[in-house]
């Protein structure tokens, strides 16, 4: 049974790791707005010109 | 005229990196290209450091350097754009940084973490007791879990402990009581227990009790904040600012809460009165109906008293800012409203009534076990365990869940309905209504005024007056402007104040303004008010021709009658209270084909028959907007504002409807009702798991294991319930959505 004294301060420190992970997140303001970084993600405002690889392929090509 | 500049100071706040900071509500966000949009268009100004759209809220958040810019070009790119923003008065905004969510949510992130980790010792305790665990290994786990728990308890606990105190010092019962008292006896138990190193810890109960219960808190409060962040977006595009005439003559733009009493507002014609005050100059004619009910305008001049809320039509005033001023409207009102919230508070909601019934029974039957343990010959200390757990498997893990997660399913039901609880026990208080009372002005008929269908005029004409109304700022003007489309105005028309608008087309003179102005008999005028007497009324004439009246009114709201004849049919008593004269009411009435109505009514006499009709026993639902009816919504079991509503009125009921159809009405009353069932069925679930588990826990046979499995079975099982609702209620209110 000595190898608990290992596991659970393991287990403990990996589960408070967590939650200071949340923590942290909460304060950053990282759940202040649920609606619009899911529409972020398909904004493509922010790349360079012919630089998603469909347009670099297709510029290979010809 | 040229627009006043603002005052942007008092909107700006430093962030830390030494950035000035604004926020914004902005109107006309309607999906993610918009946010887009709105942050590229601001990135692009030399200056902006940081501009983010938050969808959820409808805000912006802009930081900029100061060196380099100012306010000024960022709202005009937003108007270019096509977006209506204005900036929040840093002093009003108080969910900005949401610190009561926060607390909550950080009071669950450190329970969850520590039931989970003590969940995981406890198992192997409970699987260790079935088999080979020694004593020093059980205590062992019994330590840690103690070293877990009881911080945790300390920090996530101390949301209901506070609660439970306050409650207790004003000697009153709510549900944290009993959540109190369990947890702490729970805690306290435990450890006793894992001095004496026993066999059974009850740590995971206390946690895991706490958890489900701030699991029901936060939906709670995430209820009322959705409503309260929209309310202020609401508020603060109203643009509730005043152009404050400083001393050197020029005017200034500034927030409500910078005017002190003694300073001078200008209103321009066409303007919304955003103060009360005196007039010190000028004369014109305010539309009072948002404040009185009273559709007629009303004619003002210097030293007379005007109250926030009111229209301003066609003169500049200069208006002295003064306090409530003694026996004023306003404090009349704001007396009325104390008394009646006083009255308000007096409701009890169904979860501390249940509360109050059930912490009696629980603990009287924890005591009792307590008694007959050692009259059958046990001693004190395992009878004292068994009473112990009697009243921690009886803790109402899933009382505090029935009620709160209803109110939140139920609230997004309401919210896809353009409904706004304000209040959570609104449902609750909205399902027992049997009696409706409307306020005519505002809240039956539109807000604004519009031109009636019975005009008489032939579509050119009708086109030549819409054209004419457009050089004009009055709002009966604006009003016939709007219902005729027009785009142009005529090029050489000239605004004579207070009296209309005239221009020559081709050589012909034509006119429109007040009926004397263009020469309109007496007779003729009193004829048409007997035709529509609820409207005013605007002349027009073309050359030599006979004028014609056009009736401009405020007129019934979109689905007025079939939502009254939905209510009348669903068994509901409808009643109009009006402050406005009898005439109007009476048509209106007739209109909704209401039997029962009464004109002419001040906020006190509106409160009397509120109150007689709940001394018949009544349940009242007041529907009303102006500044005339705040009080009765307050004195009302239950009442509703639509969202054009003022201020106060907003403030003192319990939901808020958006757009300009009554159709939400009939909704929120049929998803209340609903609600309802789903919460007495709730708490009869919670009843009947208290029957089953109460007599095994006299009995003694509840270990840790099965206090865990009940506890969090009859939660999921409430919560299940909950989400139910929205099958429910998501069929059979299909048709009032289309309507």
């Amino acid at each position: 049974m000595e190898v608990l004294i290992y596991l659970i301060p393991v287990a403990l420190v990996l589960g408070g790791a967590g939650l200071v992970a949340f923590l942290w997140s909460l304060r950053a303001g990282q759940y202040d707005d649920m609606e619009g970084p899911k529409w972020r993600i398909l904004d493509d405002g922010d790349l360079q010109e012919n630089s998603t690889p469909v347009e670099a392929a297709k510029r290979k090509a010809s | 005229m040229s627009a006043p500049e603002r005052d942007w100071a008092a909107f700006v706040t430093n962030t830390d990196d030494g950035k000035a900071h604004m926020d914004l509500a902005v109107d006309g966000i309607t999906c993610a290209a918009c946010m887009y949009e709105i942050e590229r268009g601001l990135q692009k100004l030399d200056g902006v450091e940081k501009a983010r759209v938050n969808l959820s809220s409808h805000r912006l958040s802009v930081d900029w350097d100061e060196e380099k810019t100012n306010p000024s070009p960022i709202v005009d790119m937003l108007q270019k754009l096509g977006y209506k923003a204005y900036p929040f008065d840093p002093a009003q905004v108080k969910s900005r940084g949401d610190a009561v969510g926060k607390e909550i949510l950080r009071a669950l992130a450190v329970s969850g973490f520590a039931a989970m980790n003590i969940m995981l010792l406890s198992i192997s305790v409970w699987s260790g007791n079935a088999s080979d665990i020694d004593h020093e290994t059980r205590a062992f786990f019994h330590w840690i879990s103690a070293l877990i728990a009881l911080p945790t308890v300390v920090y996530s606990g101390r949301i209901f402990f506070r609660s439970a105190y306050m409650a207790i010092k004003t000697s009153r019962l709510n549900m944290d009581v009993p959540i109190t008292i369990g947890v702490l006896l729970a805690t306290g138990l435990s450890v006793w227990q894992t001095i004496s190193e026993a066999e059974h810890a009850y740590f995971d109960s206390a946690v895991m009790l706490l958890f489900f219960l701030l699991v029901g808190r936060y939906c709670d409060h995430l209820m009322r904040r959705k409503t309260r962040s929209f309310a202020e977006n609401l508020a603060t595009l109203k643009a509730e600012s005043a152009a404050k005439i400083q001393d050197d003559g020029s005017t200034l733009d500034v927030p409500l809460s910078k005017l002190a009493v003694g300073d001078r507002v200008l209103v321009r014609a066409g303007e919304r009165i955003s103060v009360d005050g005196r007039i010190a100059t000028g004369t014109s004619e305010v539309d009072q109906s948002l404040v009185t009910g009273e559709t007629l305008l009303q004619a003002v001049g210097e030293g007379d008293l005007v109250y926030a809320g009111t229209m301003n039509t066609y003169g500049v005033l200069e208006i002295e800012v003064t306090a409530a001023a003694k026996g004023t409207l306003l404090d009349e009102v704001n007396k009325l409203l104390e008394t009646a919230m006083e009255g308000r508070s007096k409701y009890v909601h169904i979860a501390d009534r249940a509360s109050q019934l059930y912490a009696p029974v629980v603990h009287a039957a924890a005591l009792l076990t307590l008694i007959g343990w050692i009259m059958l010959g046990m001693a004190w200390q395992p009878a004292l365990v068994i009473a112990i757990s009697v009243l921690i498997i009886t803790c109402p893990c899933a009382l505090g869940l029935a009620i709160p997660a209803v109110q939140v399913v139920a609230s997004g039901l309401f919210f896809n309905e353009r409904v706004l609880l304000n209040a959570g026990d609104a449902i609750e208080r909205l399902a027992s209504v049997d009696t409706i009372v409307f306020d005519k002005t505002g809240t039956l008929t539109l807000p604004e005024a519009s031109l009636s269908q019975e005009h008489g005029l032939s579509a050119e004409q009708l086109e030549l007056a819409g054209r004419l109304a457009l050089s004009s700022s009055h709002p009966l003007s604006q009003a016939i402007a709007r219902a005729t489309g027009a785009q142009q105005s005529l090029p050489d028309a000239k605004e004579l104040a207070g009296k209309g608008v005239e221009a020559q087309i081709d050589g012909v003179q034509v006119k429109l303004g007040s009926p004397a102005f263009c020469g309109v008999s007496e007779e003729q005028l009193a004829q048409a008010k007997e035709q529509h007497p609820d409207a005013s009324f605007v002349a027009f004439q073309m050359g030599d021709e006979a004028a014609h009246l056009l009736p401009v009114g405020q007129f019934m709201r979109e689905g007025a009658v079939e939502t009254i004849q939905k209510l009348k049919d669903a068994g509901f008593a409808i009643e109009i209270l009006s402050g406005d004269h009898a005439g109007a009411v009476k048509h209106a009435a007739d209109l909704l084909d209401v039997e029962s109505w009464k004109a002419g009514l001040k906020p006190q006499d509106k409160i009397d028959r509120i109150e007689e009709l709940k001394a018949q026993g009544k349940k009242v639902l007041m529907v009303g907007d102006g500044l005339n009816d705040a009080p009765s919504l307050a004195a009302a079991n239950v009442s509703i504002s639509p969202v054009s509503a003022v201020h106060v009125s907003q403030a003192a009921a319990d939901a808020v409807f958006l757009g300009d159809s009554l159709a939400p009405v009939m909704s929120a009353l049929i998803i209340s009702q609903k609600a309802r069932w789903v919460m007495n069925q709730n708490l009869a679930i919670s009843v009947i798991y208290n029957l089953i588990a109460v007599p095994f826990a006299v009995l003694g046979f509840v270990t840790p294991l099965v206090a865990a499995l009940a506890m969090s079975g009859s939660s999921i099982i409430v919560t299940l319930n909950a989400v139910r609702l929205r099958m429910i209620a998501g069929t059979s209110s299909q048709p009032s959505q289309e309507a």
